[in-house]
C-alpha cells in the first residue's frame, strides 16, 4: 500500500471526478513541510497505514448504508454482489487517477484478521443441534465432494489441455491438479453472504454452509500437498508422499478440530471465573479462540477448523457463565466484525481485480473451468446424495439438491490461496489468478443474483422465522426422551442413542467443570425459554406503559410496584376443577417462581442487571389489571364505579399522608410485613367467615410452598369466601399505610376531588392497552365475587397493620380492583425476602 | 420346513401390517426375545433390564405407553398386562419414518396417529384431555434429569405452557371462561406447522448393532 496511491484513492471518494487534482496537491502538502520548528506539521507517513485501513473500513460501512438506502437493490442483488461492484469501481477510480494497481487482497491480511472473524461467529453461532444431527452428510460433502470436485476439474482441465484447446500453456498435470484443489472449495464467506439473503430451510443451509466450512481442512491439505508435488516436479513425487498426504488430511482436520475443541475447553474454563473481571469478559472469547486459529495456524492444522470447533464447543458454557451484558457484548462484537470483515473482503476483491498485471485472458480455460466446476458440482451432488439418502431419515430432495449445486459458492479463500501461488514454481499463476476471479465474479454475482429467484421458482422449503414456543421446546423435550428409549429398547445406536448418552456425560461430568454453580441450575433450554417468553412480556408491557406516558412506574423504586402478583383472584367456585380455575390460582406461583429464580441467579450473577429486570418482570401482570378495570366497568354498575374510583382516591390520598409518616422508616418493615402477611393468611385460611381472629398466631415462617399448597384446599372447602381475597385485603392496607417512598403510580392518583363524577382517564376505552396474549388469558374477573367480598375486606383487615384513618377505611367498600394496586408490594417483599433469606 | 414357513409367512404378514422391512422385523424379534427371555409375551417388568434406560427421565411414561390399550387399539383407556411381538412391533411402527411418495392426506394421517401416541402419553387418565395436573406431572419428569430445577419452577413451567396452549388453542378468553385443558384437536393445533419428521422418528437399521453390545 502506497501513500499517493491512498491519497489518489481518498481524493476520488472524496470528490469524485476531481480525484485526480486531489492528489497532485495533497503530496505537496506532506512533503513540503519547511526548516526549524514547526507549529503544526504533517505527518501522513506517520499514520499512513492505520490511518488507510481505517478509512477502507469506512468507505466499505458507508458503501453499506448506501446499498440499504434503496430497499428494491438490496433485495434483489445480494450485498456481496455490491460490494463487487463498488470494489471494481473503486479500483478503476484509483487506477484511472494513478495508474498504480495499489490494492489488493494479500493473503496474510485476509488469513490472519479477515476470515478469523467470520469463522468463529459460525461457529459460535451454529446451531449445533441441526449441525450434530447432519454431521455426516455434512462432512460427506466435505470431503468426498472437494476431493471431487478438485479431482475432477483438475483432470478434465488437464485433458482439454492435452488435446490442445487452449493454446499453449507452460503448466504440467500437477499444476491442474493444484488449481483444480484451489477452485474446488466452496467458500464459507461466499455461502454465508448469500445464504444468509435467501433463507432457504435450515436443514439444507446447514448442509451448504458446514460442507463450506469443513471442507477447509480438504482444501487446505490438497493445496500443500500439490503445492509441495510442483515443488517436487512431477517426476519426483512417489506413492510414500501420496499416502503422506493422505495420513496429512487426517492430521490436519482431526488436528485442527482437537485445537479447537482444547481451546474451547480452556475458555470454558476461564470464563467460569471472570465474574470480577467483568469489562473484559468479552474479550476472553475472542482471544482465546484468536488464539485457538493461530494456533492450529502454527502447526500447520486447519486453522478454520480449529476456530469454527472452539466456537461450536464453548458456545453453551460460555453463554452460560458470562453475564448476560458481557453475552450481548459478546453477540454484537462478533457480529460486527464478522460482518465488517466480509464487508472489506468482498470489496478488496473488487479493488483486487483492477490490476492490468495479474490478468491473463484464455478464453477456454476461462470458460471450460466455470462449465466443469458448476457440472461436477452438480454431479457430485447428485452421487453423494443417491449415497445419503440411502442412510438419510429425511431424504434430500432434487430441489435441495439443484440449491446445494448452485449454491456452491467460491470466494476469498480461492483467491488468497491462489494469490499465494509461487510464480516461480507455477509458471502460469497470473492465469489461475484471473481465472479464479472470474469464477468468483460468476458464482458470487451471477449465481448470487439468480439464486433467490431459484430458489422462490422451485419453491425450495422455505425457513420460517417462530417465536419459541413454551410447548414446542416441552414436546421436543419429550420426543427426544421417547426417541432414545425407542433406541434404547429396540436394541440400536442411533442418533438419539448418542446424543442422549452425551447430554448425561455433559451434564454429569462437563458442566460441572466448565460451568459456574449458578448457571448449572438455570442452564436448561426450556428453563431459558420460559424466560425468554416472560421477558418478553415483560417488555412489551413495560412498552405499552410507555406508551401510555406513565414512566413514573417505571423508574420508582418503591415496593409498591415491585410485582404483582395477583393474590386477589375472585374464585370461581363453580368451577374450581377446571385448569382455568388452576391457572388462575397457580399464576401467582408460576410468576412468583420464575421471578425468586431469575432473581436468585441474577443476585449471584449481577445486582444492577437485577433492578432492571425486577423494573421489567414486575410488570408481568400489570394487563390484566388494565383488562379488569376495563371489564369491571362493563359488568358493573355505574354506582360501583363510582364506589371504585372513591376507593381509589381515599386510598391514594391516605398513602401521600402515610408515606409521609413512614419515610423514616427503613428496611426493617420488610420482616415484619412478611410475618404479618403470613399471619394474615393464616387466618384468612383459618377463619374462613372474616372474623377477627381473638388472639395473635406467633409469628412463624411458612414457605412459599406451603403457602400455594394451602390454597386450594381453602377454595375447596370454602367456596363463599376467598382467603387469598381476604389476605390481599390485608396486604393491601399494610402496603397502602407502610410504602415509605409514597412513590405512586401516577396512573392511580386523582389530581382533584372532582374527578369522582367523570371516568377517569385509566378506565376510557379509547386508551384501553391490548394485553399480550398470555396476559389475557390471565385475567380473572367475576363481578359476582366481587359483590360478595366486598364487605369481607372491612371485617378482615389485619389487627397489626397500621391505620390512620378508620373511617376512611370503612367508608371505602373493598374491591379487588383496588387490592390489586397495592398487593404487588406485599409479593414483592416476600420474593425480597425469600431471597435474602437464601 | 414348515415352521419356517409359517414363520416366513407371519413375517410376511407383519410386514404389510407394521410397514417394516422383514430385515427390521427379524432384527425386532431377536431384541423382543431377548428382553423378553425368549418368552411369547413381554411384561413391564422385562423393561427394566434395560441399562440405558435408567436415564431417562420419562421411562415410566414410555414404557407404559406400550401397554397403553390405546395405544395397542384395543380400547379407550386401561393398560393391558403384557403384550405379545405383534404389540411391540405395533408401537414401534409408530416411530417408523414415512414411507416416502405419500401424498398429503395420508402424510397428514400419519402425522395425527404420531402426535396421537404422544397425546396418550401426556392423558394418563385417558379422558381425552391433557389437564394442568397431567401437563405438570409430564414436565416434572420431564426436567428431573436436572436436579438444580426446582419442582416448582417445572410446575410453573408447565402452568406457563398450559396458558400458552390455551391462548393457541382458544385464543381471546373470556373472563368467565374456563380452560379445561389440552383435547387432541387442540394438541394438534399447537402442533400446526412444527415439522415432526425429524423428532418423532427412528431409523430402524436392518443390522443388529446393540447386541454386540450386552
Amino acid at each position: 500500500m502506497r501513500g499517493p496511491g491512498v491519497l489518489g484513492a481518498l481524493g476520488a471518494l472524496a470528490l469524485g471526478a476531481q480525484g485526480a487534482r486531489a492528489v497532485e496537491e495533497q503530496p505537496g502538502g506532506a512533503h513540503g513541510g519547511g526548516h526549524g520548528f514547526q507549529v503544526v506539521t504533517f505527518k501522513w507517513h506517520h499514520v499512513q497505514d492505520p490511518y488507510i485501513i481505517a478509512l477502507w473500513i469506512l468507505v466499505a460501512s458507508v458503501a453499506k448504508i448506501g446499498f440499504h438506502l434503496s430497499r428494491r437493490v438490496t433485495s434483489v442483488v445480494p450485498e456481496s454482489a455490491l460490494l463487487i461492484v463498488l470494489g471494481l469501481v473503486l479500483g478503476g477510480i484509483v487506477w484511472a487517477a494513478d495508474h498504480i494497481a495499489s490494492f489488493s487482497l494479500t493473503p496474510t491480511v485476509f488469513f490472519f484478521y479477515l476470515l478469523p472473524p467470520i469463522v468463529l461467529d459460525a461457529g459460535y453461532f451454529m446451531p449445533n443441534r441441526l449441525f450434530f444431527g447432519n454431521l455426516g452428510s455434512i462432512l460427506l460433502y466435505a470431503v468426498v465432494g472437494t476431493v471431487w470436485n478438485a479431482a475432477t476439474t483438475g483432470l478434465s482441465l488437464y485433458g482439454v489441455f492435452l488435446s490442445g484447446l487452449m493454446g499453449d500453456l507452460n503448466t504440467g498435470l500437477l499444476d491442474f491438479l493444484l488449481f483444480g484443489s484451489l477452485i474446488a472449495a466452496v467458500d464459507p464467506v461466499a455461502v454465508l453472504a448469500v445464504f444468509e439473503e435467501v433463507h432457504v430451510n435450515e436443514v439444507l443451509f446447514i448442509i451448504v454452509f458446514g460442507e463450506s466450512l469443513l471442507n477447509d481442512a480438504v482444501t487446505v491439505v490438497l493445496y500443500n500437498v500439490f503445492e509441495s508435488f510442483v515443488t517436487l516436479g512431477g517426476d519426483n513425487v512417489t506413492g510414500v508422499d501420496c499416502v503422506k498426504g493422505i495420513v496429512s488430511f487426517f492430521v490436519v482436520s482431526l488436528g485442527g478440530a482437537l485445537v479447537g475443541v482444547a481451546f474451547a475447553f480452556l475458555l470454558s474454563l476461564v470464563t467460569r471465573f471472570t465474574k470480577h473481571v467483568r469489562t473484559i469478559e468479552p474479550g476472553f472469547v475472542f482471544v482465546l479462540s484468536y488464539l485457538s486459529y493461530l494456533t492450529s495456524e502454527m502447526l500447520s492444522l486447519s486453522a478454520i477448523l480449529a476456530i469454527t470447533f472452539c466456537g461450536i464447543c464453548c458456545q453453551k458454557y460460555v453463554k452460560a457463565n458470562i453475564s448476560e451484558q458481557s453475552a450481548t457484548t459478546v453477540r454484537y462484537t462478533m457480529k460486527m466484525l464478522a460482518s465488517g470483515a466480509e464487508t472489506i473482503i468482498f470489496m478488496f476483491l473488487g479493488i483486487s481485480a483492477v490490476d492490468p498485471l495479474i490478468w491473463k485472458w484464455n478464453t477456454a480455460f476461462v470458460l471450460l473451468t466455470l462449465v466443469f466446476i458448476s457440472v461436477y458440482r452438480a454431479l457430485g451432488v447428485v452421487l453423494q446424495t443417491w449415497v445419503l439418502n440411502r442412510y438419510r431419515m429425511v431424504a434430500l430432495e432434487p430441489i435441495d439438491q439443484v440449491v446445494m449445486s448452485y449454491g456452491g459458492l467460491r470466494g476469498a479463500v480461492a483467491f488468497a490461496l491462489v494469490v499465494l501461488l509461487d510464480e516461480n514454481k507455477v509458471k502460469e499463476k497470473n492465469l489461475f489468478v484471473s481465472t479464479t476471479i472470474i469464477v468468483i465474479y460468476f458464482t458470487v454475482i451471477f449465481q448470487g443474483l439468480t439464486i433467490k429467484p431459484l430458489v422462490q421458482w422451485l419453491k425450495v422449503k422455505r425457513s420460517e422465522h417462530r417465536e419459541p414456543k413454551l410447548n414446542e421446546k416441552l414436546h421436543g423435550r419429550a420426543f427426544d426422551h421417547i426417541l432414545s428409549a425407542i433406541e434404547d429398547i429396540s436394541g440400536q445406536i442411533g442418533h438419539n442413542y448418542l446424543r442422549d448418552k452425551w447430554s448425561n456425560f455433559d451434564r454429569r461430568f462437563l458442566s460441572k467443570v466448565l460451568m459456574r454453580r449458578s448457571a448449572q441450575k438455570s442452564r436448561d433450554r426450556i428453563l431459558n425459554v420460559f424466560h425468554e417468553l416472560n421477558l418478553k412480556d415483560a417488555i412489551s408491557y413495560v412498552a405499552e406503559g410507555e406508551r401510555r406516558g406513565s414512566l413514573a412506574f417505571i423508574r420508582s423504586p418503591s415496593t409498591d410496584n415491585m410485582v404483582n402478583v395477583d393474590f386477589s383472584t375472585p374464585r370461581p367456585s363453580t368451577v374450581e376443577a377446571s385448569v382455568s380455575y388452576l391457572l388462575r390460582e397457580n399464576m401467582s406461583a408460576v410468576r412468583l417462581d420464575m421471578q425468586s429464580l431469575e432473581q436468585r441467579r441474577h443476585s449471584i450473577r449481577d445486582m444492577e442487571d437485577m433492578v432492571t429486570h425486577h423494573t421489567l418482570q414486575q410488570y408481568l401482570y400489570k394487563p390484566r389489571q388494565e383488562y379488569k378495570h376495563l371489564y369491571s366497568r362493563h359488568e358493573l354498575t355505574p354506582n360501583e364505579d363510582e364506589r371504585q374510583d372513591r376507593e381509589v382516591f381515599q386510598r391514594t390520598m391516605r398513602k401521600r399522608l402515610d408515606s409521609f409518616k413512614s419515610a423514616k422508616l427503613g428496611l426493617g418493615h420488610g420482616a415484619t410485613r412478611l410475618h404479618r402477611r403470613e399471619r394474615a393468611r393464616r387466618r384468612n385460611s383459618s377463619i374462613p367467615n372474616g372474623k377477627l381472629p381473638l388472639e395473635r398466631p406467633p409469628s412463624f415462617t411458612i414457605p412459599e410452598k406451603a403457602l400455594e399448597l394451602l390454597e386450594p384446599e381453602e377454595a375447596a372447602d370454602d367456596d363463599a369466601v376467598s382467603g387469598g381475597i381476604e389476605f390481599l385485603a390485608a396486604v393491601t392496607q399494610d402496603t397502602a399505610t407502610e410504602s415509605p417512598a409514597g412513590c405512586d403510580n401516577p396512573g392511580f392518583e386523582p389530581e382533584e376531588p372532582g374527578f369522582l363524577s367523570r371516568v377517569p382517564p385509566w378506565l376510557s376505552p379509547g386508551e384501553t392497552v391490548v394485553p399480550s396474549q398470555r396476559a389475557r388469558l390471565q385475567i380473572p374477573c367475576s363481578p359476582g365475587n366481587v359483590h360478595r367480598l366486598a364487605p369481607f375486606r372491612l371485617s378482615t383487615r389485619s389487627t397489626d397493620s397500621f391505620q390512620p384513618d378508620d373511617s376512611t377505611q370503612g367508608q371505602a367498600p373493598a374491591r379487588p380492583e383496588a387490592t390489586h394496586i397495592a398487593a404487588p408490594g406485599a409479593e414483592a417483599t416476600q420474593v425480597i425476602l425469600d431471597r435474602m433469606r437464601l | 420346513m414348515g415352521a419356517a414357513h409359517s414363520a416366513s409367512e407371519e413375517v410376511r404378514e407383519l410386514v404389510g401390517k407394521t410397514g417394516f422391512s422383514s430385515d427390521q422385523i427379524e432384527q425386532l424379534h431377536r431384541r423382543f426375545k431377548q428382553l423378553s427371555g425368549d418368552q411369547p409375551t413381554i411384561r413391564k417388568e422385562n423393561f427394566s433390564s434395560i441399562p440405558d434406560l435408567e436415564l431417562n427421565p420419562i421411562r415410566a411414561k414410555i414404557v407404559r405407553a406400550f401397554f397403553d390399550n390405546r395405544n395397542l387399539r384395543r380400547g379407550p383407556s386401561g393398560l393391558a398386562e403384557e403384550i405379545n411381538f405383534e404389540d411391540f412391533l405395533g408401537i414401534m411402527s409408530y416411530f417408523r419414518p414415512m414411507d416416502t411418495g405419500l401424498d398429503e392426506e395420508q402424510v397428514e394421517l400419519c402425522r395425527r396417529e404420531k402426535l396421537r401416541f404422544l397425546f396418550h402419553m401426556y392423558d394418563s387418565d385417558s379422558d381425552g384431555r391433557i389437564t394442568l395436573e397431567e401437563y405438570r406431572n409430564v414436565v416434572e419428569e420431564l426436567l428431573s434429569g436436572n436436579p438444580h430445577i426446582e419442582k416448582e419452577s417445572a410446575r410453573s413451567i408447565a402452568d406457563g405452557a398450559m396458558m400458552e396452549a390455551a391462548s393457541v388453542c382458544v385464543g381471546q378468553m373470556e373472563p368467565d371462561q374456563v380452560y379445561e385443558g389440552i383435547t387432541f384437536d387442540d394438541f394438534l393445533k399447537i402442533w400446526q406447522g412444527i415439522d415432526i419428521e425429524t423428532k418423532m422418528h427412528v431409523r430402524f437399521l436392518n443390522m443388529e448393532t446393540m447386541a454386540l453390545c450386552h
